[in-house]
């Protein structure tokens, strides 16, 4: 049977070699490569111990005997397998990332070696604290940095992501309006927010009220308004907002939630536009997630680690989750008690400590001169592809942008091209392609986040590489769109095929003939 | 058999005796993409109108299937279970989904016949 | 400044070709009022050199684990990893990718997940695992609440001797859901939790190894669960321990949640850690976390992409598995190295070695006059009754730079009746004098 990509959705024969144009299935520098399933030499291994001899076992009689089924490999197969793979991956260290909301900077790699440490990788979470006052201090002076660029008086380090943040901050709100006997039972989210939001609020028992955008991209006020009543117990907004643009009745949105005792919750993943220019706290906002992997450059190492601390407003500090660092004397020490009305503990230990020393680094090179920098660079950047693209593309909404661009798909109209077939030639054109289809109050959405660490030059070939598939897409070349890419290592994947019959372990062939 | 109706959430029913077959519109499985999954409703379930029974999962997105009538449910479509394309390339033949004895036909009239659906899609681009 | 490309000509120049006059022109939309006027009061940029300094001396306050005698468990262990690991996932090609949501360009972070999740699924002995959370003590939240999605029950049971960071955890995710949870009182001398079924009961939780380092057969309480309609969960805390011990879905486990910490990742003073997450094929739609699977492209050659997505956030939205939205990618990287290095000859010794050591602790402890060893059973933990004062013994000894475990009231509280218990670990990092010098120490501080 066929389905809507036009490929058969029966199992083609996996093979693990393309039946291409060389006998290996290798193309020069584009080497295949197997599983280690596939490369399995039992008995065999990449390490050496010395042996240390048992003088009983006392696992009571519970020893694992049967076979594990882990691959045997030798430490060169091993170097050689990785780094084929790492050879199959496009990464910042190799050119743009032009992902609106991901915010994907230069990762410096003195970040590395700082974390790198043994002061810092080699001490265990339990440590006496007597042994371990240099961790409190990055801690402390973390939470000090965060504490001053967002202007709000008090931080939580423990999340452990962004949406761990966003839990943190919601869960608070939650706890401080119960602990006023005001317990509420919705919460209000724009249509253009990221996914996060909404899991976020119905995992703290919330319902999610929608609120819709005006025309120019930005929060409906009067609807806000209309919604707005004592039952709600907050708002979670992101400004500047996934459309890339500051809100600007936010201090009024601020003061209408507070009017009617709810809290404002704001989304701090597009901070990078603001850092060093506004503080969050001037403008009413109660709880904010910081990704340090996105503003503060932490590496985004292929789908995470992340690390979300979240700061808060006066009213909400008493129901915030530590563990915190506090001062005792002359030592810093950790009060890992967790108050009765705070909400509990997020995660086991003290935080993403490793990312947190990457960060930390970070603000100390750029200090408080280079974050100010930092934001009005990425929002130069943004306005510069903006209006260098806004006459072969279509831009969402009109007027400046912050630090990321939204466009729609009214420029490739009648094309028969879609966003997805666009982003795909732009692999081909050697970048990553933008965010698509989010936020999803415009259609095809395509939003573009250089980031200040892009050069000029760099945007100029971007720009360039935009302008010719736009001007390409409107003079009706879309089989070259549709069959892109045709340069990356593999073709477009059949993820229908995916879905529908998961394959989510290696199964070895005699597995499959068996079915 | 009587004729197709439609609801506004784009689902269809036809209804045999007091057994009504409901399924997902052609216009709703264009716009889903290729269906991977569908969680149905429990046969013997109780269902009220408009109340949300199922999800249909395509690669990309998850619609919630909502019926389009009151009743029992009383069958449920094995085949598309194990071959979701079905809803795909038959939508308003074998892809149907599930079946329900009405317990109010009276609610058949406030759907959309043939017509009016069609009218109904227009209205949406 | 390093980072910063843009240079003096740059910025002008562009400014004129959007016709902005100013960088403030293009923050227009920010109120006058709240736009920062005066400079913030923090230090201003700094060379490398001067930030190795600073932070530098600040690693320097901390006493390294490696530098003298350790024995500390509890959740986070001290493992020798291989160069090859640190070379290895240090590349920039793995380190500064992104979530491989383009397959095409993303094929070697997407085999190192499905090599990652076939290799999580057969030491857990289950059939399907995802693509990593953030730890074991959240992966333990999000299988209680998924063992509600399952089981449609509201209770459950927590063992007393699951670590209480993760019972915590437990607690606070289902805060304000309306699930019932019962902590069970701790056992320091070992022993199963005789489990009372009750009505809606979704699921029992137990760890393996559990805190105090006894090893349990979880059989017979698996099949007395399911029976009853309810899910077990098993947590472990060392996942080396899966090199040596019977593995949870042989005894019957439906989720298995486990810290990966132990193997390829530092201890990194509490993280980032490794969340593995694994269940039953028939369970995966209500998995929580990024999937990887196989397919093919369209020249058939095979290919791999997140899949099942609909069951997450950014699809799901509101009515998603988890809100779950990174997984520990750079983490499952160094742990599916260090494992494809081990390989299962290799990973059997390392078990073996930890569970020698450890039983030469354990004997050469019980010798030590005044402390005792409460274990029979261990894996690489173990748990020591000493007079009084667990945590001012721990201090003293710390002091001699002697990291001699943790005392348990660290984690149960004070007073709760474990104020006399350390928790210790021995790894293949600790030498035989490290246990003499330990054993020494404490003798001398007894006396």
């Amino acid at each position: 049977m066929m389905n809507r990509q036009g490929r058969p959705s029966q199992a083609a024969e996996n093979t693990s070699r393309t039946t291409g144009p060389t006998s290996t299935g290798h193309k020069a520098l584009d080497l295949s490569e197997p599983l280690i399933f596939e490369q399995d030499r039992p008995g065999q291994t990449g390490v050496d111990f010395e042996d240390v001899p048992l003088s009983r076992s006392r696992l009571g009689g519970l020893d694992r005997d049967q076979s594990i089924g882990l691959p045997g490999l030798t430490e060169s197969q091993v170097v050689r397998h990785y780094t084929r793979l790492s050879r199959k991956n496009y990464a910042i260290d190799m050119g743009m990332f032009p992902l609106g909301s991901c915010t994907m900077k230069h990762n410096p790699r003195l970040n590395e070696a700082m974390a790198g440490l043994p002061g810092f990788a080699d001490i265990h979470p339990l440590q006496p604290t007597s042994t371990i006052q240099g961790a409190l201090a990055v801690m402390d002076q973390l939470g000090d940095w965060l504490i001053e660029l967002t202007g709000m008086p008090g931080v939580s380090l423990a999340p452990k992501a962004g949406a761990h943040g966003e839990l943190c901050g919601l869960m608070t709100i939650r706890a401080a309006l119960e602990a006023r006997g005001d317990a509420r039972s919705r919460v209000l989210v724009p249509e253009s927010a990221h996914g996060t939001n909404p899991a976020t609020a119905a995992l703290c028992g919330y319902k999610v009220d929608s609120i819709p955008a005006n025309d120019e991209g930005r929060v409906d006020l009067e609807a806000l308004k209309e919604k707005l009543d004592d039952d709600v117990a907050a708002i979670m907004l992101t400004n500047p907002n996934t459309c890339g643009l500051f809100e600007r009745d936010i201090v009024e949105i601020a003061e209408l939630t507070h009017a009617a005792g709810a809290f404002f919750y704001c989304d701090g993943a597009n901070f990078n536009a603001i850092v060093g220019k506004v503080r969050p706290g001037d403008l009413g906002i109660d709880a904010m997630h910081i990704n340090l992997h996105k503003t503060f450059s932490t590496p985004h190492g292929g789908g995470g680690p992340g690390s979300g601390p979240v700061t808060f407003s006066e009213a909400l500090v008493p129901y915030a989750p530590g563990p915190f660092v506090k001062q005792a004397g002359d030592a810093l020490t950790l009060d890992e008690g967790f108050e009765p009305e705070a909400i509990g503990r997020m995660a086991a230990f003290h935080g993403q400590m490793g990312m947190f020393i990457r960060a930390l680094t970070y603000m100390l090179s750029h200090g408080g001169d280079g974050l100010k920098q930092v934001a009005e660079d990425a929002v130069l950047n943004a306005n510069y592809i903006l209006s260098s693209l806004q006459d072969v593309m279509s831009p969402s909404f009109a007027g400046p942008c912050m630090h990321e661009a939204l466009f729609d798909d009214k420029f490739l109209k009648d094309t028969g091209v879609s966003t997805l077939d666009f982003s795909k030639a732009l692999i081909d054109e050697g970048f990553h392609p933008m965010t698509m289809y989010f936020p999803l109050v415009v259609q095809g959405a395509m939003l573009i986040e250089p980031t200040e660490t892009e050069s000029r030059e760099s945007l100029d070939e971007f720009i360039h590489a935009l302008r010719h598939l736009a001007q390409s897409a409107s003079s009706g070349k879309s089989n070259s769109f549709v069959a892109a890419p045709q340069y990356a290592p593999v073709t477009r994947l059949d993820e229908t095929q995916a879905a529908r019959k998961p394959v989510l372990s290696y199964q070895p062939p005699e597995v499959d003939a068996a079915e | 058999m009587s004729d197709i109706r439609y609801s506004e959430e784009h689902e269809w029913i036809r209804v045999d005796g007091d057994v009504g077959t409901v399924g997902i519109s052609d216009y709703a499985q264009g716009a889903l993409g290729d269906v991977v999954f569908v969680e149905m409703p429990e046969v013997g379930t109780n269902l009220d109108q408009n109340a949300e029974v199922g999800v249909i999962e395509s690669v990309k997105a998850a619609s919630e299937i909502y019926t389009p009538v009151s009743g029992e449910v009383v069958a449920v479509n094995d085949a598309v279970d194990g071959d979701p394309s079905l809803v795909n390339t038959d939508p308003l033949g074998e892809g149907w989904l599930f079946q329900v004895k009405l317990s109010n036909a009276d609610e058949l009239d406030g759907l959309a016949n043939q017509e009016a659906y069609d009218k109904f899609l227009e209205g949406l681009d | 400044m390093r980072y910063l490309p843009l240079t003096a000509d740059d910025r002008p120049h562009m400014l004129a070709s959007i016709g902005a006059g100013d960088i403030d022109d293009l923050f227009v939309d920010v109120p006058a009022d709240k736009l920062l006027g005066e400079p913030l009061n923090l230090p201003d940029h700094q060379s490398e050199m001067a930030i190795e300094r600073h932070m530098s001396a600040l690693a320097a306050q901390n006493h390294a684990a490696g530098s003298g005698p350790s024995f500390l468990g509890a959740g986070a262990y001290r493992h020798h990893v291989p160069a090859t690991v640190k070379h290895l996932m240090s590349r920039g090609e793995f380190l500064t990718a992104y979530t491989p949501y383009q397959p095409e360009i993303s094929q070697g972070t997407l085999q190192v997940l499905f090599e990652f999740q076939t290799q999580v699924a057969r030491l857990t002995g289950m059939e399907v695992a995802n693509a990593s959370m953030y730890d074991g003590s959240t992966a333990c939240g999000e299988a209680v609440l998924m063992a509600r999605r399952i089981t449609k029950n509201k209770k459950v049971i927590l063992s007393g001797n699951l670590h209480p960071h993760y019972a915590d955890v437990v607690e606070t995710v289902t805060r304000y859901m309306d699930d019932d949870v019962i902590r069970l009182p701790a056992a320091p001398e070992g022993g199963l939790p005789d489990v009372e079924i009750i009505d809606d009961l979704s699921c029992v939780v137990i760890q393996n190894p559990d805190v105090f380092g006894h090893v349990h057969d979880l059989a017979p309480l698996a099949e007395k669960l399911h029976e009853a309609g309810a899910l077990l969960i098993v947590v472990v805390t060392e996942a080396v321990s899966l090199g040596a011990i019977r593995s949870p879905g042989e005894m019957g486990a439906d989720i298995v949640v486990v810290e990966g910490q132990s193997i390829g990742n530092s201890m990194n003073f509490g993280g980032p850690y490794l969340g593995l997450f694994a269940t039953r094929l028939r369970y995966v739609r209500q998995m929580p976390g990024r999937l990887c699977g196989e397919t093919v492209d369209s020249d058939g050659q095979r290919g791999f992409v997140l899949t099942l997505s609909t069951r997450e956030q950014h699809i799901r939205r509101e009515k998603a598995t988890s809100n779950i939205c990174t997984n520990s990618g750079l983490c499952a990287l160094a742990f599916s190295i260090h494992l494809s290095l081990l390989g299962e000859t290799g990973l059997r010794q390392l078990a073996s070695i930890n569970h020698a050591r450890a039983v030469h602790l354990a004997e050469k402890l019980e010798a030590v006059e005044g402390v005792s060893v409460v274990n029979e059973s261990l894996f690489n933990e173990l748990t020591l009754r000493v007079p009084s004062d667990a945590a001012g013994l721990v201090q003293r000894l710390a002091d001699q730079n002697i990291l001699a475990g943790v005392p348990a009231s660290r984690l149960f509280g004070e007073g709760t009746g474990v104020d006399d218990l350390i928790l210790l670990a021995a790894t293949e990092t600790n030498t035989e004098e490290d246990i003499d010098q330990l054993c020494d120490a404490l003798q001398e501080a007894l006396s």
